[in-house]
């Protein structure tokens, strides 16, 4: 249970890092943040110094640094995440609003990846040194040089601009779904396929392998009794890993797509100085990542009994 | 931004890869930086008349949507993010050396303090923190370079930690101890080229990833502004007039995919 306990300090060490960050963010904004609040809420054309004035009494923007952060961070402690700056709505109901939005199309995204990466990377696996080994390679390494925003305007253009098969960018039916998914999981799909090929090729030499075959099992039922478990460990243990891959495809493809989920959400709450709204967002992001990981710690223990012992 | 982890038993990685990233690499970078030389021309010049005009010789790859020659807007783009991304990374090698060593040979609490920071920064978005430093600081490039030295220290940290302590407890470092040798020669003969090839391949990888992030919060309109000549801007600038001006779209498509390959290429074997 100790790998619990550290997720648990590092879950506490990224609430403090946040914490302090977006203090930081809300104390030295270049410019002034009341006014740019105030812009936020009226609209740049009817913002005033009376306006502007009436937002820094609010929320307190003037006033000594060292009292301040100690608030901040107890209001952190408290879950008390506040009200947006922008909206005025509570952050918590905004960001459980927008939450929906993009873990669905991350779990498309994470979906359709496993269903192209591991098969192709098993196959590979199984025939190292074959053409599908060595294409597989050339293509992950040239899909791992492309960054999702390139991926996602190669997209656009081909699928939605040229062929016009599919909606460049919006939100609500299923077929929206298609193209910012696909972006995200070729990225993911391209590690994916590599760390599945390599797993298979290291069990696939394994005597114990040899020995399945041996007995008279064919390639298929050798692959489901004794492969399959086997690759899943480290494919797994990297798709926590990727989950901070992820979430950065997901910040920008949402914003390319518009899609009305948490990253689009936070470069909207950055572009205003929504601080309230970017403590909340970043909060969700990072211990998203560490109950991701504690989760994946403990279906890897399942899975392999071998790492508990 | 993306946690990397080596392989100790992978296939020796082809040098032949390499060969290719580097010529890659050293392409892009001559492009930057003879091209202009060689066809003299002003990245911010408008010349409405010649809106997503094709190339001529003044500028071979044609105008964009306000009649700004392409060819030098790429030349200078691919100066600034690779020079931004070099500091970034220079920073954080340093940083990440420095820290990682004490870590390693001090153990204890600074050891613990310092690796609880790493794993907690590495739990948060690259982009995100990338985000919230240009918020805080003036100054786009500024910003750039601290975000992302904040970002990538991280990984030359944990690198140095893991190799250094592992060569620490050997028994080499042991007789070196034993014959009276000091910290600075352990660590020149014994630490550095234990992990010298390490940082090499960890610096490919942070500068591409540090390219990406500046082209990527460029793309989204959250990263430089408007008329600095940068990657990501000039995409979803041209991105409109595709049908009109492809090459004027594609020039810069070509030239991101081609530098973050070769960097990619140039690290050799890891994943993610």
């Amino acid at each position: 249970m100790s790998a619990l306990a550290s997720r648990l300090v590092q879950a506490i060490m990224v609430a403090l890092l946040i914490g302090a960050a977006t203090f930081a963010m809300m104390r030295s904004l270049p410019g002034d943040a009341a006014w740019r609040i105030a812009a936020g809420r009226y609209g740049y054309d009817n913002v005033d110094a009376a306006a502007a004035d009436a937002v820094r009494a609010e929320l307190g923007l003037g006033g000594p640094a060292l009292p301040a952060l100690l608030q901040w961070l107890g209001d952190l402690a408290r879950l008390d995440f506040g009200t947006s700056l922008v909206t005025g709505r509570p952050v918590a109901a905004e960001i459980a609003h927008q939450l929906g939005a993009s873990a669905s199309l991350a779990l498309v995204a994470v979906l359709l990846s496993l269903l192209i990466g591991p098969p192709l990377g098993i196959l590979a696996g199984l025939r190292p040194g074959g053409p599908l080994d060595r294409g597989l390679l050339v293509a992950s390494t040239g899909l791992k040089a492309v960054p999702q925003f390139l991926m996602a305007l190669v997209l656009i253009v081909a699928l939605a601009v040229q062929l016009r098969w599919l909606p460049a960018a919006g939100h609500g039916t299923a077929r929206h779904f298609i193209l910012p998914g696909l972006t995200l999981a070729l990225g993911l799909a391209a590690v994916n396929a590599r760390i599945a090929r390599d797993a298979m090729a290291r069990i696939a030499a394994m005597p114990f392998w040899r020995f399945a075959q041996w007995k008279g099992l064919s390639e298929r039922q050798t692959l489901i009794r004794h492969g399959l478990r086997n690759v899943s460990v480290p494919l797994i243990t990297y798709l926590g890993l990727q989950f901070v891959t992820l979430v950065e495809g997901v910040i920008i493809v949402e914003s390319i797509f518009g899609w009305p989920g948490i990253g689009h959400a936070l470069v909207h709450a950055i572009f205003s100085r929504d601080v309230p709204m970017v403590q909340g967002t970043a909060l969700v992001l990072g211990l998203g990542f560490v109950v991701v990981n504690a989760a994946i710690d403990l279906a890897v223990r399942h899975l392999d009994p071998r790492v508990a012992a | 931004m993306s946690v990397v982890e080596i392989h100790g038993a992978r296939r020796p990685s082809l040098p032949l890869a390499r060969m290719t990233g580097a010529t890659l690499v050293v392409l892009v970078v001559l492009f930057a930086l003879a091209g202009p030389l060689l066809v003299p021309g002003d990245p911010f010049a408008q010349s409405l008349m010649k809106a997503l005009a094709g190339p001529e010789a003044a500028a071979p790859l044609g105008y964009d949507h306000l009649g700004r020659s392409v060819f030098h807007r790429l030349a200078h783009a691919l100066r600034l993010s690779p020079l931004i991304a070099l500091a970034a990374v220079a920073t954080a090698g340093a940083a990440g050396l420095l820290l990682g060593t004490l870590a390693a040979a001090q153990g204890g609490w600074a050891d613990r303090i310092l690796t609880m920071l790493a794993d907690a920064l590495l739990a948060l978005p690259g982009l995100l923190l990338v985000l919230i430093v240009l918020a805080i600081l003036p100054g786009t490039a500024l910003g750039f370079w601290a975000g992302l030295s904040l970002v990538l220290w991280v990984e030359f940290f944990r690198l140095t930690r893991a190799a250094t302590r592992e060569t620490l407890a050997s028994p080499a470092v042991q007789a070196s101890r034993l014959l009276g040798f000091g910290p600075a020669y352990l660590f020149r003969t014994h630490v550095w080229p234990e992990i010298a090839p390490m940082m090499l391949t960890a610096a490919a990888f942070g500068t591409a990833t540090a390219i990406m992030a500046i082209a990527a919060l460029g793309f989204v309109h959250v990263g430089m502004r408007a008329p600095t000549p940068e990657l990501g801007l000039m995409m979803v600038e041209l991105l409109p007039y595709w049908r009109e001006a492809p090459l004027a779209l594609l020039s810069p498509v070509l030239a991101t995919f081609a530098l973050l390959l070769g960097l990619t290429l140039l690290a050799g074997s890891r994943e993610t």
